[in-house]
């Protein structure tokens, strides 16, 4: 009994306390960062691992003394309305591509796979001359109007799966039964499709939440600014480093996608993987 | 079969009304299609055409018009030692990370397909790096390299192994590996969790039989697990490859592409040039230089895609 329970010590717990530490040792520092005194912060003498003086000082900066509370709101618009935007174009995009005989179905369903894979960096310089030409540029519709072009590819390709697993039968039956196909698709399909579109819409607004190329190009001034980029760039003046505030700040933004997340992890998983497995 | 025999009798009989025409699944198709095709179009494919037409102009943000250069752009980018630093690095960055991403990966997800307790929460907690903000978790290892304050530094010399600190953003090759370590330690969790995934599917009751027949652990790993995987680590690997070389976040928060250019991504290379010099022509051409890499894994997977929805 004792050699399984040492081996299994040695194969499991071990390599797994391990690959903890490492992975969450960044957060852990962040939180410490955040509380520790300036005083604190710049001893070399003392163990940096534990907080001997904590305070909330750093938080009151924040809020105080910075547009945190600001960039938290641009953040949340952002992403809610690049979400819904998002999601309603999948599901009718999804739906049509899962269901629906057309000529021209296999090109659309490959080009909009396509763009699921153009990175972001291939396409920020243009898009800065077409925001400037759409009147765009430093609003929060610059981001609400480009993030869905990251998240209805991956939504779509999602909810294409979701809408293939549900039986044509039911659906059949109810157009036999004299429904509209709208009725058919909201009454009928679309609940049965709600796991998927639950997937759909958590990552994508963990994705709109945590985009930065976009929103640093298109954004100048300082009360259009999302968390990411507010805290990157405005933290920081010139050489001086708020620390403390930096690490405050950093954690106060990550947070509500980690809260979101860990709701709703088997959906967010299912998100990650459906790709991949499925594929 | 019964939805297009009603198709016909309802095209058989005009005029129709809106609800009608809307049952015809052509019609329907693309009327459902618009919205989503619209965003994708005005702001992929018209941006896309733009960059082409950017990357062979001398657009600049001071200038009004632009003149056609033709490839003038591209070929001085290749003469640019800037540039060829940049290539060099993107390829180093992406190959070491991607392997070590891979590797630890499997690592990970291995051990994580065992039982054990609390599974759910400690799988839940690996993937937070994935999950946070780059740009706000890459500030906390911002912090971890600080040529003075930093915690591995603390560790190094405390421990005796060195006298004095790495000063590692400062200097090129450390500069490097830091990136990259920041780099592999956001990436493994998606790795990790999309190939435990995998792993899921590997029919227990194959690698039971094998055992029985006397094969080893390892054998077993690497004759049966790997084998049934291979899909999966295909898609996570291109995936992978084509999010790291178009990477931006952890090296604009981290280095901003220095010291002296030994970090520069051609993401960043493209922003510095683009962005904060104005010179929209130049960075544009920079930007194109990702898109053959992206074009051999876009056709890669569309391929296995094919081939894996026809057997």
């Amino acid at each position: 009994m004792t050699t399984t329970a040492s081996r299994r010590l040695l194969t499991v717990y071990l390599p797994l306390s391990l690959a903890a530490i490492l992975l969450l040792f960044p957060f852990y520092w962040m939180l410490i960062t955040s509380i520790k005194t300036n005083r604190e912060l710049i001893d070399l003498s003392g163990l940096p691992f534990w907080v001997f003086e904590p305070t909330l000082e750093h938080y009151r900066v924040l809020f105080a003394e910075t547009g945190f509370l600001r960039w938290a709101l641009n953040t949340l618009i952002v992403s809610v309305v690049a979400t819904a935007i998002s999601l309603a174009c999948s599901i009718l995009a999804g739906y049509t591509l899962a269901r629906l005989r057309f000529r021209g179905a296999g090109p659309i369903g490959a080009a909009i796979f396509v763009t699921y894979l153009v990175p972001q960096t291939l396409l920020f310089v243009p898009l800065l001359e077409v925001t400037r030409q759409l009147g765009l540029t430093n609003t929060l519709w610059s981001m609400i109007l480009t993030y869905p072009t990251i998240l209805i590819p991956f939504g779509t390709w999602l909810l294409m799966g979701y809408f293939r697993s549900i039986p044509r039968e039911l659906e059949e039956s109810a157009l036999i039964d004299g429904a509209s196909r709208f009725r058919a698709m909201t009454q009928i399909v679309l609940p049965l499709a709600l796991p998927g579109i639950l997937s759909a819409g958590i990552f994508s607004f963990t994705l709109s939440w945590n985009e930065f190329i976009y929103a640093l190009v298109f954004t100048t001034s300082t009360d259009i600014k999302t968390i990411p980029v507010g805290v990157v760039t405005e933290l920081v003046k010139g050489d001086v480093y708020f620390w403390g505030s930096l690490m405050a700040g950093a954690l106060l933004g990550s947070v509500p996608v980690a809260l979101i997340y860990s709701f709703f992890v088997e959906h967010y998983v299912a998100g990650l993987t459906a790709g991949a497995v499925k594929g | 079969m019964r939805a297009e025999a009603r198709e016909h009798a309802i095209a058989a009989r005009p005029p129709l009304s809106i609800g009608e025409v809307l049952d015809r699944q052509g019609v329907l198709a693309y009327v459902l299609l618009f919205p989503g095709l619209l965003i994708l179009t005005v702001f992929i494919a018209y941006p896309f055409v733009t960059s082409l037409w950017l990357a062979v102009t001398d657009q600049s943000v001071s200038t009004s018009g632009a003149r056609f250069i033709g490839l003038e752009n591209f070929i001085g980018e290749l003469g640019s030692q800037i540039f060829q630093q940049t290539v060099r690095n993107t390829l180093v960055y992406t190959a070491v990370t991607v392997v070590f991403k891979l590797v630890l990966g499997i690592a990970l997800a291995v051990l994580m397909n065992q039982s054990f307790r609390l599974k759910n929460l400690a799988r839940a907690a690996l993937l937070l790096p994935w999950i946070v903000p780059t740009a706000l978790s890459a500030i906390a290892w911002l912090w971890l390299f600080d040529a003075t304050f930093s915690v591995f530094n603390w560790l190094l010399v405390h421990s005796g192994l060195t006298t004095r600190g790495i000063n590692w953003l400062g200097e090129g090759g450390w500069a490097m590996t830091a990136i990259i370590i920041a780099n592999v330690w956001r990436g493994t969790p998606f790795f990790a969790i999309t190939i435990l995934a995998g792993l899921q599917t590997v029919d227990r009751e194959l690698l039971e039989a094998a055992s029985v027949d006397g094969a080893s652990t390892w054998q077993r790993f690497w004759r049966i697990t790997l084998p049934l995987v291979r899909p999966v680590l295909l898609i996570v690997l291109l995936f992978s490859t084509i999010w790291t070389i178009s990477d931006f976040q952890l090296v604009y928060v981290l280095t901003r592409g220095g010291p002296a250019n030994s970090t520069h991504l051609l993401g960043t290379l493209a922003y510095d040039v683009a962005v904060r010099a104005g010179q929209l022509s130049e960075g544009a051409a920079i930007s194109l230089y990702m898109f053959p890499v992206l074009i051999v894994c876009v056709v890669a997977l569309l391929l296995y895609l094919r081939r894996s929805s026809t057997t």
